[in-house]
């Protein structure tokens, strides 16, 4: 008889960010999602864990990636997958987000995954509805599931997964940092497994205050790049910035964009990451991305292990 | 305060790991024919034995096929036991199909366990034929699941039998402190 227990005991109904969840519950959400990795590479990739279970993709946002590997992920679960979107249904014609999930939730429901422009939204939705629900990215607040796969990606590489302990890495995050809720997920994230971070952009994007939250701040990519153990380049958003705070897209590429030529100044081994979607010759160039040091498709294939972890545990996990 | 029994310990245990060995031995020898096999241990004490069959019996009986399964995700009380249960990983780096897997775990009782590690091992290819071996069948099955291989008979009615409600336990090193099968006479003990 296998005892399948432990001393912890994961103990979130929801998983809104990573500010909320302690060391222990990263590593052992870590944990899991390693456990989960094997399902997503055998001929049968799926499991019966999550068998019954009813998982609603909210999404008031154009997501790809996200959406697609939540829906990956609860499927490998054997969970039945709700697709909703923003466009196209009643919010549209006025409907609340609360009325809208909490009709959602009538029909039985028991993981909302949410994607929303506002900030707080999913927090505000966790407090309306009894199942659970997991941030799948809000305004410019947190994506934690995103943060996850970015540290599940550095244990991987960095030979880290024996305990995620990420004391001794120092972590460069460049871009716009302001409006990134990935960006704010991986600091919380980083800093709780003992990594140092350091946050790179322009002053308009990268304000001094981040320091309050214990990271370094730089306006210089390439005095930083030396001393880094991984890069995590964040996609300009287009859609986010106002004219008066981003420099020329010329201007940024070639203060900020991440070339062949800088990355001869960073270590040898250094890890290159980007969340996805990128634009290539702007924050990165397409050597770069495409080459060995590059762990760009693997943080995608890690997404789907994490998510799995997520959807898992917030469903085992007691009300409250 | 619960009771606590050694049934066996250091020179019996190993006998009852050798009298495993020898069984299984015995029906791999009689048929020739029957191809190649594998030995897959259930986590968390299962996967220790099997590797400790696997060494007793020589790298060519199984040429390296000793695989683990981690059954957590197919367990049928996960709504019960939720936020408790923890992944881990199956490890098993060769193709099932076809073989003759010996399925090793350290405790018979309910045959729950034994139901979700066939249903998780039939998700990972189509073995020729599945074996069971036990260690202890304790007895008390809620499924119709019959080992082939038992060491230790503890079912109610042999001689060995504990009393009703009682807990077995087997611990195996390096998992655990010592090699040794031991009852607990408390009735609250949990079920893993």
């Amino acid at each position: 008889m296998a005892e399948s227990k432990s001393e912890y005991h994961w103990p979130h109904h929801h998983l809104l960010g990573l500010e909320d969840l302690s060391a222990e519950d990263i590593r052992f959400l870590l944990t899991t999602a390693l456990g989960f990795e094997g399902v997503s590479t055998r001929s049968v990739k799926k499991v019966p864990a999550l068998r019954g279970k009813v998982v609603v993709n909210l999404f008031f946002e154009d997501s790809t990636r996200t959406r697609a590997s939540f829906h990956l992920a609860a499927s490998r679960l054997s969970a039945d997958v709700l697709e909703m979107a923003g466009k196209g249904s009643s919010v549209s014609k006025g409907e609340t987000l609360v009325d809208t999930a909490r009709n959602i939730e009538a029909m039985g429901i028991d993981v909302i995954v949410c994607r929303h422009h506002h900030s707080g939204a999913a927090v505000h939705l966790a407090r309306s509805v009894k199942c659970s629900v997991v941030n799948a990215g809000d305004g410019q607040h947190e994506h934690p599931t995103q943060g996850l796969l970015d540290m599940l990606t550095i244990a991987k590489r960095k030979e880290r997964t024996d305990g995620f302990d990420f004391s001794g890495l120092t972590v460069a995050i460049v871009g716009d940092i302001a409006h990134s809720r990935v960006a704010r997920s991986n600091v919380y994230g980083l800093l709780k497994l003992g990594a140092k971070v350091i946050l790179v952009g322009p002053p308009t994007l990268v304000p001094g205050a981040f320091t309050d939250l214990g990271c370094e701040v730089s306006n210089n990519l390439e005095d930083v790049l030396p001393r880094v153990d991984v890069i995590n380049m964040l996609r300009i958003q287009f859609e986010r910035l106002t004219s008066q705070a981003f420099p020329s897209m010329r201007e940024y590429t070639a203060q900020f964009g991440l070339t062949t030529k800088r990355m001869a100044k960073a270590k040898p081994d250094v890890l290159v990451m980007h969340p996805g979607p990128m634009n290539r010759g702007l924050e990165i160039e397409s050597a770069v991305a495409d080459g060995p040091n590059s762990a760009i498709l693997q943080q995608v294939a890690n997404g789907l292990s994490v998510r799995m972890a997520a959807l898992f545990l917030v469903s085992g996990a007691p009300a409250g | 305060m619960p009771t606590m029994r050694v049934i066996a310990e250091n020179e019996r245990f190993q006998q009852l790991i050798e009298s495993l060995c020898d069984r299984i031995k015995a029906v791999m020898d009689a048929d020739p024919a029957a191809g190649e096999w594998a030995l897959v241990g259930v986590r968390s004490r299962g996967d220790v034995l099997a590797q400790r069959i696997a060494e007793k019996l020589g790298p060519d009986k199984f040429q390296g096929r000793v695989g683990t399964l981690d059954i957590t995700l197919y367990r049928d009380d996960l709504s019960e036991i939720g936020s408790q249960a923890v992944v881990r990983t199956t490890e098993i780096d060769f193709a099932i199909d076809g073989l003759n897997v010996v399925l090793v775990d350290d405790v018979l009782m309910t045959g729950r366990s034994i139901r979700a590690a066939l249903q998780s091992l039939m998700d990972l290819g189509r073995p020729r034929r599945v074996w069971l071996a036990v260690l202890v069948d304790r007895g008390g099955r809620e499924l119709p699941i019959a080992p082939d291989f038992v060491a230790m008979d503890m079912t109610a009615g042999s001689s060995d039998a504990p009393q009703p409600g009682a807990k077995v336990q087997v611990m195996v090193k390096p998992t655990d402190e010592q090699d040794a099968v031991v009852v607990y006479n408390e009735h609250e003990q949990e079920r893993a």
